[in-house]
């Protein structure tokens, strides 16, 4: 048997379970949102735009508002375990980052629950050292809670990525603008930043998806009007059976995430050429 | 006197710049350890109402009634324990000879095979996830065990490939070559050279796939619920219902297992497997 025979027989089984669980579910339901009554046509986004238009914009505004803070966020951190003169301050900083990282997105949306609720641990610590009033606690669950939680999580995530980009860089550049004397915040945007800007939008791309499809944190932190799309298919199923309409949103939210890479690879595509 | 007057402006801007350093470090782990402490504290709460700053009540009756034989809380972590070890079985009959063939063979296409297992993480997930429970409900896979273990197979696959791929190419070829030429046959160079060495790295794979089963919440909310329960499920619903310190409590439950890999991983994961994931 040759060696290529071999290694697709080997490789089969676990690309038939992509192909299978993943691959044709994701055909059925960009099919199925063009399925309505039985009959093929562009009901079910006629009726999604008519519901949920307030949702998709907000969808999306809010997921990409987290994206930028993520990105600024961890360019500051990355970047100040990069350029950071004092030792204890970066390992402080590097054992403290990460912690998020892991942490299920499920128990995100159940920590930030009871911590940014009007009566939570953080208006009750506030209220403790005397900077707001009883009075003036209000709770933060709704887009700022959505927006606390995909920070929160995904931040650690892109600043690993682009602290590891930024450690195998040339430290020649760097010390040489330093000795040339110019400042850390100017060294990090004018010579690091650029340099491991692929990593960043990497990074950036991925906690995207990852963020249009997160169910648990909308549900948990903000299910009212207006949510997120995931919230809005599963209740389009829970409530209502209706796959249809379902099927449209989360196409949706598929061409969502394709803008966003075909940004990107028209990007890289212009780098190159 | 003059050593004294020249140490003395040098240490004061030391302090001063821990200052600014302090606050920005305080406030970040405030950030990460405050929401944290509160998750702690609903934990081991029996009593908390506004607008009491801590607790009225400390004690672990909640605990007892989460681990009481008949809560369903048991029910539910034995579930999420016996879906993750399924999960991390399939994974690996599936991922150890994928992962061989695409560091070992010459195959067409590697790239694109190796591109193909991230689509599932690389796509929002929700909507095929929805069309999978229908399909498994057509052929009465939905509400089953096995159908859980399947969709976080999928979701789980790409750390399982990719990792045994890079594990089983950061081994040194001669020393299978050296096996085989003292009379081992292809299987037993497999199994008493090649395994073994790659063995570090398949258990971290293994632990991906076990936490990301383990932590996974929409496929099991569209396949397994409402018929097989998981602990995501059981903390979404008992958060749902108000009852924060079952919410807390099962969190606490996910949260450990997940740290604690987080605290390890860099003994599984050596550099030089590290270097080679995705290639």
């Amino acid at each position: 048997m040759s060696k290529r025979l071999l290694g697709l027989i080997l490789v089969l089984p676990a690309l038939a379970v992509i192909v299978l669980l993943f691959l044709v579910p994701l055909a059925a339901s960009v099919v199925g949102a063009f399925v309505a009554d039985g009959r093929y046509g562009l009901a079910n986004f006629e009726k999604a735009f008519a519901l949920y238009t307030q949702d998709i914009i907000f969808t999306v505004v809010i997921v990409s508002f987290s994206t930028f803070i993520i990105g600024a966020l961890s360019t500051a951190i990355a970047g100040y375990l990069t350029l950071g003169e004092n030792p204890r301050a970066v390992a402080i900083l590097r054992w403290l980052y990460r912690w998020p990282m892991f942490i299920p997105f499920i128990v995100v949306g159940q920590v930030l629950r009871t911590f940014l609720a009007k009566n939570g641990l953080m208006n009750n610590m506030l209220i403790g050292a005397g900077l707001i009033t009883p009075m003036q606690a209000s709770g933060m669950l709704d887009w700022r809670g959505i927006v606390i939680a995909f920070v929160w999580k995904q931040t650690p995530f892109v600043t690993l990525l682009l602290a590891g980009a930024m450690a195998s860089l040339d430290r020649g550049t760097i010390e040489a603008a330093r000795n040339l004397g110019a400042s850390r915040l100017r060294i990090l945007l004018e010579i690091v930043l650029p340099q491991v800007a692929t990593t960043l939008v990497v990074g950036l791309i991925l906690s995207f998806v990852t963020m249009m499809s997160v169910l648990s944190v909308p549900l948990m932190i903000n299910a009212q009007s207006p949510t997120m799309i995931t919230a809005d298919i599963a209740f389009r199923i829970n409530a209502y059976g209706d796959y249809g309409v379902a099927n449209a949103l989360g196409l949706i939210s598929l061409g969502v995430t394709a803008c966003v890479a075909w940004i990107y690879l028209r990007q890289t595509m212009k780098e190159r050429a | 006197m003059t050593a004294l007057t020249h140490s003395a402006p040098s240490r004061l801007r030391f302090d001063l710049w821990w200052l600014p350093r302090g606050i920005l470090l305080g406030l970040l782990a405030f950030a990460i350890f405050g929401p944290l402490a509160n998750l702690l504290l609903w934990a081991v709460t029996e009593r908390w109402y506004f607008p009491h700053t801590l607790p009225l009540e400390y004690g672990f009756s909640f605990w007892a009634r989460v681990f009481s034989p008949r809560g369903n809380a048991m029910e539910s972590l034995t579930n999420s324990v016996i879906v993750a070890i399924l999960a991390v079985a399939v994974s690996l009959a599936l991922a150890i000879p994928a992962g061989y063939a695409l560091a070992r063979l010459k195959l067409p296409l590697r790239g694109l095979i190796l591109l193909v297992f991230m689509i599932p993480q690389a796509f929002p997930n929700l909507p095929v996830y929805v069309n999978v429970a229908r399909l498994f409900y057509e052929i009465g896979l939905n509400g089953t065990i096995a159908g859980v273990v399947l969709v976080h197979v999928t979701h789980g696959l790409v750390f399982a490939v990719w990792i045994a791929t890079a594990a089983f190419a950061a081994i040194d070829v001669e020393l299978e070559q050296a096996a085989r030429s003292i009379g081992a046959g292809p299987l037993q160079t497999f199994r008493d050279v090649t395994l073994p060495l790659a063995m570090p790295g398949l258990m971290a794979s293994a632990i991906f796939v076990f936490l990301e089963s383990l932590d996974e919440f929409t496929g099991s909310y569209f396949v397994g619920a409402p018929d097989v329960n998981m602990l995501p499920l059981l903390l979404y619903n008992a958060g749902a219902g108000g009852n924060y310190q079952v919410a807390s409590i099962t969190a606490l439950l996910l949260l450990i297992p997940s740290v604690g890999f987080m605290l390890v991983v860099e003994r599984f994961l050596k550099a030089d497997v590290l270097s080679r994931v995705g290639r």
